[in-house]
């Protein structure tokens, strides 16, 4: 697959670059938008050495994921609402216990059953808050079958940098998308490998942290016998139930992401020189706002766009400068205000935004967004 | 005494004969006095030293509970999960790892009741893991409510009046689900369970061992069971072995007969043989 053009569906784009990043491992649930990459992944996995696993919902895809990575496999699952809402709590043990490993959200319009055919944006704030606890998260998103394919690369890289599992959220519309993608030449794929300890056993603690905060990890049966688990942990991995050892921890897990923001996020700024107005858009809702922006400059406003790739850590400092600037921001996004909220917390009164909302099961016509524009 | 135990531990250490595999920092460990957890937790210890298989080969997974807190005391490589999903962690461990020996350590509310789901699962895909149950009739760590697993009648914070739920049959269940080998002892049966545990990490596919145990602090307490030596002498009374019978006749009835003994051992592919029969190895890379 690598080095060549394809024209594949946003799904297998996702399981092509899982696989291109070097994932070994994919324990799924089927459901309704993400299982052709679990298909894709079932499919390929045993090519390249891998293992693909149906486990017997997403509590366990999740935890098998978690033991998987541990045991030295970059590791994957795919999923959409119903089966994200399982997944939360072994998210949060992958947070606390530092495992790399990246599951994708193929949003489909909730809450519960929902639309499970059709698109929405609806899980962004779960994506951000939904495993109980104060934690930070990475979450990515994508517009485009090559983008999906793009970020998935990312999220695995992200994972292995800085310890955690890192959230793709896509859409349905996206996922089933079929479109061009360009999967490049192996030697051109950058991959961040797992950071692996240089300490002999003796010497090493499994949550003693380099300077980035991030603690390397070591080969399970190579004699380090380590401890791992969900309890709050001090340096060693041994549970204490204190307040002062949830302080550094909950300071590590949180810092290890805010210090490194400006490496993490990722955004893309389309005429915003001279913009007064500027749509801030992420996932499928990106291609309507494109379209209203060309509308909009046709009718001499002047609107760019802002195109979130990374949704958390939040692009926050790119909105407090750009508030500063224009007179408002258009956030369309399938729900009722998740982003816009944060587009309005870091715009902090300096620039108005204006929601454009969907309940869900069909994408924006451009219309819409132009509508909120020329309001502005 | 407690204390000057593990000063005695510290000031000597590797005087304990299966020290080497105990995490002696993290001593004194939770259990009650006289909590059956630790004998045990124990007989799997000896159980690793008498396999004579290399210590780095192990991992313990365990999930939440009193009893899932033996993966923290354990001087191996340790996975303390989530509530109920130590199996499916172990599934994806044991993938990434399929030469190691992956224990699942833990407790019968814990393993049957809110992980039940996993444990047929993975006895049905024959998964090379040996999951050892502390069958406490009870959920200790939080003070002793029902469980999958309480006797019918016992009394518990939750069935105040008795319970009026039938428990699980484990070694049933497990026969059924595809366990290739499955055994029951009670905490009285120390060598036997050693020599149970040891032949289980021997055993190709998924291995499964109930231990019938004692929580004096909450079951025993509440149905008036007596001392933590009451009860082991109750266990002495009124277990019998019956090595070789039908796991659905494996009879327990706390307080007439308790039946224990191996129940099934058997040879069937394993998940990883059939994986292999369709996916050879040598399947082309890259394809
Ligand atoms: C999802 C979830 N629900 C509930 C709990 C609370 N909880 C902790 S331990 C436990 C029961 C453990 O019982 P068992 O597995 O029988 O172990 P024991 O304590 O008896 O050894 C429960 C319900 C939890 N930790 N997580
Ligand atoms: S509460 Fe029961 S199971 Fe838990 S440590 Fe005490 S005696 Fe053992």
């Amino acid at each position: 697959m690598e080095g060549t053009e394809h024209f594949i569906m946003g799904d297998v784009a996702c399981a092509e670059a899982a696989i291109a990043s070097g994932c070994r491992f994919f324990a799924g649930y089927p459901i309704t938008p993400a299982t052709e990459i679990a298909e894709r992944m079932a499919k390929r996995l045993p090519q390249v050495g891998g293992v693909y696993i149906q486990m017997e919902d997403e509590l366990a895809s999740m935890a098998a994921v978690l033991g998987a990575s541990w045991g030295g496999l970059k590791s994957m699952t795919a999923t959409s609402g119903p089966g994200f809402s399982l997944m939360m709590e072994n998210i949060g043990l992958g947070i606390v216990m530092e495992v790399p490993c990246v599951v994708v959200n193929v949003q489909r319009a909730g809450p519960s059953t929902g639309l499970p055919t059709l698109c929405a944006q609806g899980d962004m704030m779960q994506a951000r808050w939904g495993s109980h606890g104060h934690y930070e998260i990475i979450a990515l998103s994508a517009s485009s079958p090559q983008e999906l394919f793009d970020v998935t690369i990312k999220a695995f890289n992200l994972s292995e940098k800085y310890r955690l599992p890192v959230l793709i959220m896509t859409d349905e519309v996206v996922g089933h998308m079929t479109e061009k993608v360009i999967i490049p030449p192996s030697n051109r794929i950058e991959i961040y490998p797992r950071r692996i300890t240089k300490l002999p056993p003796e010497e090493y603690l499994p949550y003693l942290p380099d300077e980035d905060m991030v603690a390397p990890m070591v080969g399970i049966g190579e004699g380090y016998h380590i401890h791992s688990t969900g309890l709050t942990h001090d340096k060693k991995g041994y549970p204490v139930i204190s307040a002062p050892v949830q302080k550094d921890m909950i300071d590590r897990l949180v810092y290890k992401i805010r210090n490194n923001v400006d490496d993490i996020v990722e955004y893309r700024e389309i005429e915003t020189a001279d913009a007064e107005i500027i749509i801030v858009a992420y996932g499928i809702s990106v291609r309507p706002a494109q379209k209203a922006l060309e509308l909009a400059r046709e009718k001499g406003i002047k609107c760019g766009m802002l195109r979130l790739t990374t949704i958390w850590p939040f692009a926050e400092k790119k909105i407090m400068e750009l508030a500063s600037q224009v007179k408002g921001f258009v956030v369309p996004e399938i729900n009722y205000g998740q982003i816009s909220l944060e587009v309005e917390r870091c715009s902090a009164g300096h620039a108005k935004t204006i929601l454009v909302s969907h309940a869900g099961g069909a994408i924006f016509n451009p219309n819409e967004i132009l509508e909120a524009v020329e309001k502005l | 005494m407690k204390k000057q135990i593990v000063e005695e531990l510290n000031g000597m250490p590797g005087t304990h004969p299966l020290s080497s595999l105990l995490r002696e920092d993290r001593m004194p460990h939770i259990w009650c006095p006289g909590c059956d957890i630790g004998t045990v937790f124990s007989s799997c210890l000896t159980a690793i030293h008498e396999s004579k298989i290399d210590y780095n080969n192990f991992a313990m997974v365990s999930g939440i509970g009193c009893t899932g807190r033996a993966a923290g005391y354990i001087k191996l490589d340790s996975f303390h999960t989530t509530h109920g999903r130590a199996i499916p962690f172990a599934t994806g461990l044991k993938i990434a790892k399929p030469k190691m020996k992956i224990i699942v350590f833990s407790g019968d509310g814990d393993l049957f009741t809110i992980g039940g789901n996993h444990f047929i699962h993975a006895a049905r895909r024959n998964i090379d893991l040996t999951v050892i149950c502390v069958n406490n009739f009870t959920y200790g760590m939080t003070g002793g409510q029902v469980a999958s697993t309480t006797p019918f009648n016992s009394k518990t914070s939750t069935t105040p009046q008795g319970n009026f739920e039938k428990p699980f049959n484990l070694p049933y269940m497990a026969a059924a689900a595809g366990a290739v080998y499955v055994s029951r002892w009670t905490t009285l049966d120390v060598r036997r369970l050693t020599s149970s545990i040891v032949e289980a990490f021997n055993k190709k596919g998924f291995s499964f061992i109930e231990v019938i145990s004692s929580c004096p602090t909450s079951f025993g307490r509440k149905n008036k069971l007596g001392s933590p030596l009451d009860i082991i002498q109750h266990f002495h009374k009124i277990s019998v072995i019956k090595n070789g019978i039908h796991p659905k006749d494996a009879n327990l009835d706390i307080d007439k007969e308790i039946v224990v003994g191996k129940f099934v051992d058997m040879e069937a592919p394993t998940f990883f043989d059939l994986l292999e029969k369709i996916y050879p190895p040598e399947t082309e890379k890259g394809a």
